[in-house]
């Protein structure tokens, strides 16, 4: 593949830009990925790596881009942003793409990142490439790609044609990795240009974190399936899933019977989990499901069939019927625990 | 209140997803065929509200002859009007897609009034474009809000609520808008044996979407390569508990 050439005028370099969340004042590890992404396809062309935050932009965040090399961050800052606007959002990224002269505009590919570039796309009447883990500049209005299909289960190469590149970054497809070489982040301010319209739908309130595990940052989850065999059954579960101070999670078999409510579904369509062990029993392990667990860094199933898909993707298993395993598994932790205190 | 529901008929793949010699597929011949539970979901909140605040749901799809299926299994849990945009297998891109059903929805509200909701499905299962619903709303002026997991409705506004960092964010919008929605906001019926009758002799409206070329111009599709090898057997029932015992310990997962 011949290297790409850039076409550069006088007063503007390629650029990369790249929407960046944070959680009060942390980056989010999803944008991190994002940032990644974005560093390796701005030095694949030459470009700088632009980062957009709204709001102001503390030292502590700052210092952190620095360390993802990103060489320039603007603090997009308007009272129509906050609280979160999502055309808003895009109109003030669409500004800033043109003020920094950006060819590229990149956001992680999560809930929020998706719809933001969604109206982005939507508001330029361009193409946009939804959960991307690949991309190469071929010319100024060609990105060669790799993204997500069928949640991770399918990969597509194709070639987005368009002199401003859309693009999220799949999650589970790439890691967040430091910049061999930190930068010192030039930080700017910019206020775009938004009218009340922009702000029209805008979250009106946010009810904070329940307390509790979340499923989602469970470093632990024990999960249970069809195989499980009633609502009752998963009583052996949840004193599992406390005594290992973890969460129980489902496959949609399970919701579907009304066995567990949807919030414990893990999946394609319901949760995705990144514990340190998926404890999955019961489960067949369709691509829906394995969709929703491909972060867990150590998978241990139980089933009956040997043959099952989910004991080719486990690291572990044990073969036999869950209804005993299970309570076998919670005796034999509570006796450990009482001879250890 | 009419309600008008954008569903999309897609393979039903199992424990793992072949694709064609060519590379631009994937082989269906096993498969059957389903619609996204997101879209499932919201064929039965526009269902209820309309038992509710009474009204029409209109239930759409863009897609090849036999998507008529996907259209009469809508109808069989209470859709009452069905619209085919009938393609010829091609492939719609997001844009081509929000295109085609933009031009329906003019034609169809021409002749029987706005629909006061317009929902979709958070995402397509197979592509997970995420943008056909928001594309819609900006050509028809509309307020949108997606990943919708509650949705209160009356005759002029709604509220939607989604689930944001393990919290929850509200929206209020004013009628006419488009939301899509999650799995998880309501649990389906099942469709009733009157139901199943109904839907087979429902009519269905068809029109003739225009296709356009993406500008996401696909190379081929394959299969990532999973490199774990099969799973380490720890043993064979209750027999096996010292040994998972000892695995969660080395693991570290045991106060
Ligand atoms: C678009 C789409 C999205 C979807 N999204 C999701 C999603 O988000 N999450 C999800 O989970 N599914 C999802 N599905 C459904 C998915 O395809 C499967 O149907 C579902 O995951 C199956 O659930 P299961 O493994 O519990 O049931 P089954 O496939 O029926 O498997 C049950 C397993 O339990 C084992 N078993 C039975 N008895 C015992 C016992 N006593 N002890 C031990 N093992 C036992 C069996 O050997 C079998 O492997 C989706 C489907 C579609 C089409």
């Amino acid at each position: 593949m011949s290297s790409y050439e850039p076409s550069r005028n006088e007063t503007q370099h390629p650029s990369v830009l790249c929407l960046v969340e944070t959680d009060d004042g942390t980056v989010i590890e999803a944008s991190l990925r994002a940032l990644s992404f974005a560093r390796s396809l701005a030095q694949s062309s030459q470009a700088r790596l632009i980062a957009a935050l709204v709001g102001e932009i503390p030292e502590i965040t700052a210092s952190s881009l620095g360390s993802f090399g990103v060489d320039e961050a603007y603090a997009v800052t308007s009272t129509q942003l906050s609280p979160y606007a999502p055309v808003a959002w895009a109109q003030a990224l669409r500004q800033l793409l043109v003020t920094c002269g950006a060819t590229t505009l990149l956001a992680a590919g999560s809930d929020r990142g998706n719809e933001v570039m969604a109206h982005v796309g939507a508001l330029t009447s361009e193409p946009m490439a939804a959960n991307c883990f690949g991309a190469t500049r071929i010319d100024d209005e060609t990105v060669r790609l790799s993204r997500q299909r069928w949640a991770g289960s399918l990969i597509e190469d194709s070639l987005l044609r368009s002199t401003t590149a859309l693009m999220t970054v799949a999650f589970d497809g790439v890691s967040s990795q430091r910049a061999e070489h930190a930068t010192t982040t030039k930080i700017s301010a910019f206020a775009p240009n938004l009218d009340e319209s922009d702000g029209r739908t805008h979250v009106a309130r946010w009810t904070g974190r329940s307390a509790g595990i979340s499923l989602a940052d469970a470093r632990v989850v024990v999960g249970g399936g069809r195989g499980v065999g009633s609502a009752d059954g998963f009583a052996a579960l949840d004193e599992l899933a406390e005594l290992l101070g973890g969460a129980v999670g489902v496959s949609r078999a399970v919701t579907s019977l009304g066995w567990r409510p949807h919030n414990q579904q893990v999946g394609q369509t319901g949760t995705r989990i990144a514990p340190d062990l998926y404890l999955v029993s019961g489960i067949s392990g369709a691509t829906q499901h394995l969709a929703g667990c491909q972060s867990a860094k150590r998978v241990v199933a139980i089933n009956t069939d040997p043959d099952a898909p989910i004991i080719s993707r486990a690291d572990y298993a044990v073969i036999g019927d869950l209804n005993q395993i299970i309570p076998a598994l919670a005796a034999a932790i509570r006796e450990r625990n009482s001879l250890t205190s | 209140m009419n309600v008008l529901v954008c569903i999309k008929r897609v393979a039903m793949v199992g424990a793992r997803i072949v694709v064609t010699p060519d590379g631009q597929e994937i082989d269906t011949k096993q498969l059957g065929f389903t619609v996204s539970p997101h879209e499932e979901c919201a064929v039965e909140e526009a269902v209820r509200i309309v038992e509710r605040l009474g009204g029409t749901v209109s239930v759409l799809t863009l897609g090849p002859s036999e998507a008529s299926e996907q259209l009469r299994d809508a109808a069989a849990i209470g859709a009452t009007h069905l619209v085919h945009l009938k393609t010829d297998g091609r492939e719609f891109d997001p844009i081509a897609t929000a295109q085609a059903i933009v031009e329906v929805v003019h034609q169809l509200e021409a002749v029987s009034g706005t629909y006061d909701l317009i929902l979709f499905g958070n995402e397509a299962p197979d592509t997970g474009d995420y943008q056909v619903g928001i594309r819609v709303a900006h050509s028809l002026d509309r307020p949108c809000v997606t990943g919708v997991k509650n949705l209160e409705v009356a005759e002029t506004s709604a509220r939607a609520r989604r689930e944001f960092r393990g919290g929850d964010e509200l929206f209020e919008l004013d009628l006419p808008c488009v939301l899509t929605v999650k799995e998880g906001i309501n649990l389906p019926r099942y469709p009733s044996l009157p139901g199943r009758m109904r839907a087979k002799k429902a009519v269905i409206e068809e029109f003739e979407p225009v296709w356009q070329a993406s500008l996401v111009v696909k190379e081929g599709l394959r299969v990532p390569n999973v490199t774990r090898e099969r799973a380490e057997i720890l043993g064979t029932g209750v027999d096996a508990v010292p040994a998972l015992l000892a695995l969660l310990e080395q693991i570290g997962v045991l106060s």
